[in-house]
């Protein structure tokens, strides 16, 4: 046995296996005390050959003095009062390997520490592998996300499906209205009552949006509390006002959440393609933009459209009345 | 068929003649990507379409194509992992021989839904050995003549190998071993060194 102990009835080595002579490097302590060599760590109390001869047959815990190397082992009582412990390296057989560049060769043929090492690398590369593909996995998640083109939140597009649909609309060459929506009080929303509410007001605003305009028409979210809609087919003022009037009413309808109500309003800033020669995206969400803002400064809840050649900070005529 | 065996063939394809190469087997062979991924796996069609696409497009035998499959298997650092599983089956050659008839169950310990051939091995004395492999794919002798022709340098022996026909759906391998050490071979550590 590559990895045996063996003592006479006084406790001193008679022979040590071939692997063990390997860890113990030097001269083999034959003749010399088990226990000046060894450490016995567990069962605790082992200081004496009797009290070693007494567990035969327990499970040992023991060290190599003045080594790193800790083994498992069984003692058994030979004929005369000897002993024969037979040792392995347990859980720290790769460490073992690696440190003292043990072979086959030093293993017991009924040793199963070949074949643990074996496991222990089909184990590593499946885990490369799984790593790996997790990680392209990952990347295509992250992928698809980026190119996704609806809000999870709301189920509206996003500012990538805004940005796609918008110049295709202007490459039709049909009129349209592009209208640019701001909430009210949003921010109150989500500084007292939290995000969950904040998330159930603009869950109530996509539906309000849905009601009031038709379905050929495109719906965006594209910032946190910002909505932009695109109408096409429509150009005439009166009608849009009427729309986005019908918007800001819907959106101020109170909404529940849990057992408090949130009240917000929104302002809304128009233009129309009709204003432009060319109409241009990026000029159009500008002005839209602009007629949002003096929709803001007008106070809360207002319509304002977009009015070229003029000014912005004379942006005319809330549609108050409209 | 599981994507570990064709995820090799790719890489097989791919380090061997070339990325573009790869890709314009993948799509002779009508795969639609152009990546296996080693722990799915994929309809056995795809392996043999991509077989039959690699020895067409590279205009060599299918024989040939496999037997080199078989090698690079064995002897590209890429698959390194590899060598040293198929290292713990023996100390020597001889050993390692023996150990293939255990390969099945040593392929199952490690991925439980993986395909690996069986091995069975005929000692007719003085160093001949006949081999017998189930047939995984067609020509799966021949990828065995190339790992077997590999694994014998990477053990320092000197061994004749042949692919001598099929019988009853095994491929049979013969293996004349001349000399277990004629060469110093390549060293195998048990513990692979740390980092």
């Amino acid at each position: 046995m590559p990895m045996h102990v063996g003592l006479d009835a006084a406790g001193l080595i008679t022979s040590v296996g071939p692997t063990l002579a390997k860890l113990i490097e030097g001269p083999l302590p034959l003749k010399v005390a088990f226990l000046k060599v060894f450490e016995v760590r567990r069962p605790a109390g082992i200081t004496s050959i009797e009290t070693l001869r007494e567990r035969a047959g327990a499970r040992l815990h023991v060290n190599l003095r003045g080594k790193g190397d800790a083994f498992r082992g069984l003692a058994v009582p030979t004929q005369g009062g000897g002993i024969l412990l037979n040792l392995s390296f347990g859980i720290r057989l790769i460490d073992a390997v690696r440190q003292h560049a043990l072979t086959d060769a030093d293993f017991a043929p009924t040793d199963m520490a070949v074949e643990m090492l074996y496991l222990v690398e089909v184990k590593q590369a499946v885990m490369t592998e799984l790593r790996r593909l997790n990680l392209s996995l990952q990347g295509a998640k992250a992928t698809a996300e980026q190119q996704a083109l609806t809000d999870t939140l709301t189920g509206l597009r996003n500012r990538r499906a805004l940005q796609m649909a918008l110049p295709a609309l202007i490459a039709q060459g049909v009129d349209f209205a592009l209208m640019h929506i701001d909430l009210d009080y949003f921010k109150q929303v989500n500084d007292n009552f939290g995000h969950a509410a904040g998330d159930v007001v603009l869950r109530a605003v996509a539906d309000a949006l849905a009601v009031e305009t038709r379905a050929s028409d495109t719906l965006a979210r594209v910032g946190g509390d910002e909505f932009v809609v695109l109408l096409p087919g429509l150009s005439d003022t009166t009608r849009l006002a009427q729309i986005a009037r019908r918007i800001i009413d819907q959106v101020m309808q109170p909404i529940e959440f849990e057992s408090t109500t949130c009240c917000i309003s929104a302002s809304i800033g128009l233009t129309i393609s009709t204003l432009y020669d060319g109409p241009d995206a990026a000029r159009m969400l500008c002005d839209a933009d602009n007629a949002l803002y003096a929709a803001k400064r007008a106070g809360r809840a207002q319509v304002k459209f977009y009015q070229p050649h003029i000014d912005l900070s004379a942006v005319t005529d809330d549609l108050k009345t409209a | 068929m599981h994507g570990l065996i064709n995820r090799s063939i790719q890489c097989f394809l791919r380090d061997t003649y070339g990325a573009a190469v790869w890709m314009e087997i993948a799509r002779k062979a009508g795969l639609g990507f152009d990546n296996f991924e080693p722990l799915l796996t994929y309809d056995a069609s795809l392996t043999e379409s991509v077989i039959e696409a690699a020895a067409q497009h590279l205009q060599r035998s299918r024989e040939t194509v496999l037997e080199d499959l078989g090698t690079y298997l064995i002897s590209h650092p890429n698959l390194e992992a590899l060598r040293r599983l198929l290292r713990f089956g023996g100390v020597g050659f001889l050993d390692f021989l023996h150990s293939l008839e255990d390969l099945q169950e040593h392929g199952r310990l490690g991925l439980p839904d993986l395909e690996v051939p069986e091995f069975s091995l005929t000692d007719q004395g003085n160093g001949q050995f006949l081999l017998r492999v189930s047939q995984l794919i067609a020509g799966v002798g021949h990828v065995t003549v190339g790992l077997l022709r590999a694994m014998a340098d990477d053990y320092g022996a000197l061994v004749v190998l042949d692919h001598v026909g099929i019988e009853s759906g095994q491929e049979l391998v013969a293996v004349l071993l001349l000399d277990h050490a004629y060469s110093q071979g390549r060293r195998f550590d048990l513990a692979l060194p740390v980092g």
